[in-house]
């Protein structure tokens, strides 16, 4: 065998070896990976206690209330399961509104509402302008598209 | 036709090339750059809809998804050299190896930096521990890598092959970045990243994020041939074609 196929052979297991361990890679970053934790994961337990850590999902629709001459608000978050109250003061992301996918970080009081420090917004990977986007709504709620309509929160790994 | 590819393999052979491919890249570069600003800021929409009602700082993907792109895809074309370099123990692909990664690493900061300035007005934060922006940041630290481990060896040779081989064992980067946010079931991958589908973008946002792909795509051939010839004559400076080059006042 000549020293060229060797290295070929070398190169060819080092690059198949690299593709397996990216395989598990991605395997365990979809089934384990806790950037945070959705609504029914907080109700089960399985976030944890005492400890800063990100809730995520959607924010209910007519939750959100501001209170008067505070920067304080309470929203409720839902994974369409199960529902948590939050409460931050803070200025809100641009993005940030009702019904749409929010990402908080804080902690779970004894009381069962998470007091957030820090409020992000999500948004979905639709670029399109306001008209396209109410008639691709209109498609989405005849059926003619596919997919579920109102996006999943990302969250909502069960 | 009885061209033979092989020569293109030898450094000076490659260098008389480059010199003539420089100036054409360069000129492709600006006008598809021209065209995709241009149509980026003029012929696009100022506020965009539904789920996603960002205002005029949306217009950053022109830069950002681009430089995201060119970063991964760059660092792929690296590893393929580095692994032609290690087998066929050809100098060039080395040195084109070499070439790109400065060009890679200021995409993959460019992607980052861009991120973080749109990151702060639609997410609230210039930087979260997302698994796509983490991911990301692996690779700008392996292009580092690959750069200082290089320059931190003497001997030219032996660095190639160590810096080969670290790029290659990089590349575990490259499919973790693109399905940290793309993975099958959008419910399993939780992130603040949104995820990527060119079918839902307004056509004409995607033409100026196309047009500028193609922009920077011709921009990395310029800038990495420019590189080439430096590392070609540094690397060949004790040659014979090398001193009839500057003796004839070469091009």
């Amino acid at each position: 065998m000549k020293p060229r196929q060797q290295r070929l052979i070398f190169i060819g297991l080092a690059i198949i070896g690299i593709g397996a361990a990216s395989t598990l890679a991605i395997t365990a970053l979809n089934s384990n990976i806790s950037y945070f934790f959705s609504p029914s994961q907080v109700l089960a337990n399985e976030a944890p206690q005492d400890h800063v850590f990100r809730l995520g999902g959607l924010v209910t629709t007519g939750t959100l209330i501001r209170q008067p001459e505070s920067l304080t608000v309470h929203f409720d978050v839902t994974d369409n399961a199960k529902t948590v109250k939050v409460v931050y003061t803070g200025i809100l992301p641009d993005l940030f509104s009702e019904g749409k996918g929010v990402v908080t970080k804080g902690k779970l009081g004894a009381d069962g509402v998470f007091y957030a420090e820090e409020v992000l917004a999500k948004h979905d990977e639709e670029y399109v302008p306001p008209e396209v986007a109410s008639t691709l709504k209109t498609a989405h709620a005849e059926g003619v598209t596919h997919s579920n309509p109102p996006s999943p929160p990302a969250g909502a790994n069960n | 036709m009885n061209f033979n590819w092989f020569k293109l393999a030898s450094p000076p052979a490659f260098y008389t090339l480059a010199g003539r491919l420089i100036p054409i890249l360069w000129g492709l570069t600006i006008i598809l750059l021209v065209t995709g600003l241009y149509w980026g800021f003029f012929e696009t929409v100022s506020q965009l809809g539904g789920n996603n009602p960002q205002k005029e700082y949306y217009r950053i993907i022109f830069i950002h998804v681009p430089s995201a792109w060119m970063s991964m895809w760059l660092y792929f074309v690296m590893v393929v050299w580095a692994a032609i370099g290690l087998i066929f123990n050809t100098r060039l692909s080395f040195m084109m190896a070499n070439a790109i990664a400065p060009t890679g690493a200021i995409f993959t900061f460019l992607a980052l930096w861009t991120g973080a300035f749109w990151g702060r007005p639609s997410w609230g934060t210039y930087w979260d521990w997302d698994p796509r922006l983490t991911s990301e940041l692996v690779l700008f630290f392996m292009y580092i890598g690959y750069m200082a481990l290089h320059s931190a060896i003497d001997d030219v040779r032996r660095a190639d092959r160590a810096s080969a081989l670290l790029a290659i064992v990089g590349l575990v980067m490259v499919p973790v970045i693109f399905w940290s946010i793309n993975c099958p079931d959008p419910n399993q991958c939780a992130a603040l990243h949104q995820r990527s589908n060119l079918t839902k973008i307004d056509s004409d946002i995607l033409f100026a994020m196309l047009t500028m792909t193609f922009a920077f795509w011709a921009y990395s051939f310029a800038a990495t041939f420019i590189r080439l010839r430096t590392i070609i004559l540094h690397r060949d400076a004790d040659s014979v074609w090398v001193r009839e080059l500057f003796t004839n006042g070469g091009r």
